[in-house]
């Protein structure tokens, strides 16, 4: 069976080792920042590859966010997405609420066009909100069956079998399709883009789609730090002599 | 009289950590403002589990009964039986662990009620002129953001180890109610039809040692050295994403904001740089020990110990001095 796969990803920023916010503390300094998508969504991104590419049938990339989220697009087509669909915001966050009903909206117009999605494919949950509820809540709205935290995925005949990662293993759970998972990280080793891949997302064709705004009912009223012990870090050396010091360390922690 | 109704999880017979956390972070909200406290959870509690809830001063324990809700329970049907005890017992707040069942759950209370849903909260109060004033956690941990929820009903999870457990001055009564919910065919479609024990093995989040390797380690091979010396002190393997990216562990092992958190003992990292995303995942621990040649490495700024060197020498002189403490080999 040929399956029609959308996925949907979040344009982040990838700060480093450490995190500087603007001076109204509204949001993280981008200033000399690069941006991705969460782990869990290029998971996401590479099992809707793998699963058309096993399967026959196409996929979709969606996101919202400001147009300059074409990037994360168009890095999700370079491997091997066939579409990519913006829903362009201004450059504000949208909270889970907003997000999710503006996705919906979109979802349906695609659907609209091209028929239901077999399977729509989230992160477990977004690298920087982390509100662990955007892919449920469209989910409900679209009426279909949803499972989260999803690291394997087989499509077998009009159902499919997810498992979810629990501490000491896997539930394994069977779904009708249409249906929908929030997968985490794991689920695969996502694929580095080849060349012809990247030209051919240099040129593809980015839908646009102008949501409407609901409200939603979570708003920031600032990010701030936690508070952070200083440690004064205690060199014990710098090679093969350095043995007896760390292990003494091992001997007063109780494990010698 | 408002409530503050806590979703909970077992553990075997007690209650699990993450739940006891919450009722905590539950009961300073309801002791701030005077509300009850009361607790859900599916199916009948134990024994242990009581003795827990009663040293957590919750009024009431609302087993949640149904065919459809055990174990294998899909996560919806557990949000709408949640759900219709919470319309039962009238507004005021739905809290539940931040966990990766409690946040599912949670999400699904969110989409059936279409209220808004603040996850991974540290603080919250009734605000001003409405709503309620909160505190959450962002980007795994780094970040915290004080947010203003709008909405009658609060809807929140507990950011797991933020608020530590802790007994309440006088025990609650812990007086056990059924409720039984009705529960539509459909949700049961995402219930666990099947489960699989990964075998053996000290776990990862529980080990009183973790030897974490990255980039620096440069190969699956080069992890054979962390192996040994978790083998002899006792402890798990864990590593940085560059690892599990490379293949050259599985993301089992990896630690950090996408991976697993852990608070052991003593941390040990070798070859990692410590970003932020890494960072969050092994900032409980109570002991860092960074092994690498960058002095300047986040990882090594921020640990208790370094090593300023190649783990690759220091690691097989580190595992035969720990043997011969030991009188191995
Ligand atoms: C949304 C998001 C989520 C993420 N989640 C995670 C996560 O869960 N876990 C995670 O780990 N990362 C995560 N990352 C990736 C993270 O940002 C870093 O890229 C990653 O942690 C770096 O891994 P590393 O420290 O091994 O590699 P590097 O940053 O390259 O550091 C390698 C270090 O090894 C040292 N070194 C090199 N050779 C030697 C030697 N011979 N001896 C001693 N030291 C040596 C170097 O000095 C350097 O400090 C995430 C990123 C994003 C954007
Ligand atoms: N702005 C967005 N655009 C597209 N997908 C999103 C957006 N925000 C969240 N998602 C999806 O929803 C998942 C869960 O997000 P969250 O509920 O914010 O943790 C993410 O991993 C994404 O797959």
């Amino acid at each position: 069976m040929a399956l029609n796969i959308l996925v949907a990803v979040k344009r982040v920023p990838a700060p480093g080792a450490k995190i500087v916010l603007t001076e109204d503390a509204q949001r993280i300094d981008t200033k000399h920042l690069g941006f991705t998508v969460s782990p869990h969504e290029e998971c996401a991104v590479e099992e809707a590859v793998q699963l058309t590419g096993q399967h026959g049938g196409e996929s979709t990339v969606l996101t919202l966010g400001p147009e300059v989220a074409e990037e994360q697009l168009r890095t999700a087509i370079s491997m091997g997405i066939n579409h990519g669909v913006l829903v362009a915001t201004d450059d504000e966050e949208w909270d889970a609420i907003a997000t999710a009903a503006a996705l919906t909206d979109a979802i349906t117009t695609l659907e609209a066009e091209r028929g239901a999605f077999d399977l729509i494919l989230f992160g477990n949950e977004s690298a920087d909100a982390g509100n662990y509820q955007v892919g449920v809540r469209v989910a409900h709205a679209l009426d279909r069956p949803v499972v989260s935290g999803i690291k394997d995925i087989e499509v077998t005949g009009d159902g499919v079998t997810m498992k979810r990662a629990v501490d000491d293993g896997f539930e394994v759970m069977q779904l009708p399709l249409p249906a929908v998972a929030a997968v985490k990280e794991g689920i695969n080793l996502p694929r580095y883009p080849a060349m012809r891949g990247r030209l051919i997302a240099k040129k593809a064709q980015i839908r646009h789609i102008t949501p409407e705004q609901r409200q939603g009912g979570l708003s920031r009223v600032r990010l701030r730090h936690p508070q952070q012990d200083q440690t004064e870090t205690q060199i014990l050396g710098t090679g093969a002599e350095a043995a007896p010091a760390v292990a003494r360390i091992f001997e007063e922690v109780g494990l010698l | 009289m408002t409530t503050v109704l806590t979703y909970v999880e077992r553990d075997g017979d007690t209650l699990a950590k993450p739940s006891r956390e919450t009722l905590t972070f539950a009961r300073s909200l309801a002791e701030a403002h005077g509300w009850g406290l009361d607790a859900a959870l599916v199916g009948d509690p134990t024994e242990g589990s009581l003795a827990d809830l009663r040293a957590q001063g919750v009024a009431t324990v609302h087993a949640l009964v149904h065919d459809h809700l055990d174990d294998d329970a899909a996560p919806a049907a557990v949000a709408e039986a949640l759900v219709q005890l919470h319309t039962q017992l009238g507004p005021g707040v739905l809290v539940g662990p931040g966990t990766d069942h409690g946040a599912e759950v949670m999400a699904h209370v969110g989409a059936r009620t279409d209220l808004p849903l603040a996850a991974n909260c540290t603080t919250a109060a009734p605000a001003d002129g409405g709503g309620w004033d909160l505190t959450r956690v962002r980007w795994g941990g780094v970040l915290l953001e004080d947010a203003h929820l709008e909405a009658d009903v609060a809807l929140l999870t507990a950011a797991p180890h933020q608020t530590a457990a802790q007994s309440a001055g006088a025990p609650g009564a812990a007086e056990l109610s059924t409720f039984k919910p009705e529960l539509d065919d459909a949700l049961h479609v995402t219930r666990v039809k099947e489960r699989a024990t990964r075998g053996g093995g000290i776990s990862l989040a529980t080990a009183p040692v973790v030897i974490s390797g990255g980039r620096g380690v440069g190969s699956a091979e080069g992890f054979g050295i962390l192996e040994e010396l978790a083998e002899l002190l006792g402890g798990a393997v864990g590593c940085s994403r560059v690892a599990t990216n490379n293949g050259w562990r599985s993301h089992n092992d990896q630690v950090g904001q996408t991976g697993t958190r852990v608070a052991p003992d003593l941390y040990v990292a070798c070859g990692i740089s410590g970003a932020t995303q890494h960072w969050v995942g092994c900032m409980s621990s109570k002991k860092i020990l960074a092994i690498n040649t960058d002095a300047e490495a986040p990882m090594v700024t921020r640990a208790d110990y370094a090593v300023l060197g190649d783990l690759h020498e220091l690691l097989p002189a580190l595992v035969e001095e720990v043997k011969a403490r030991r009188g191995v080999g």
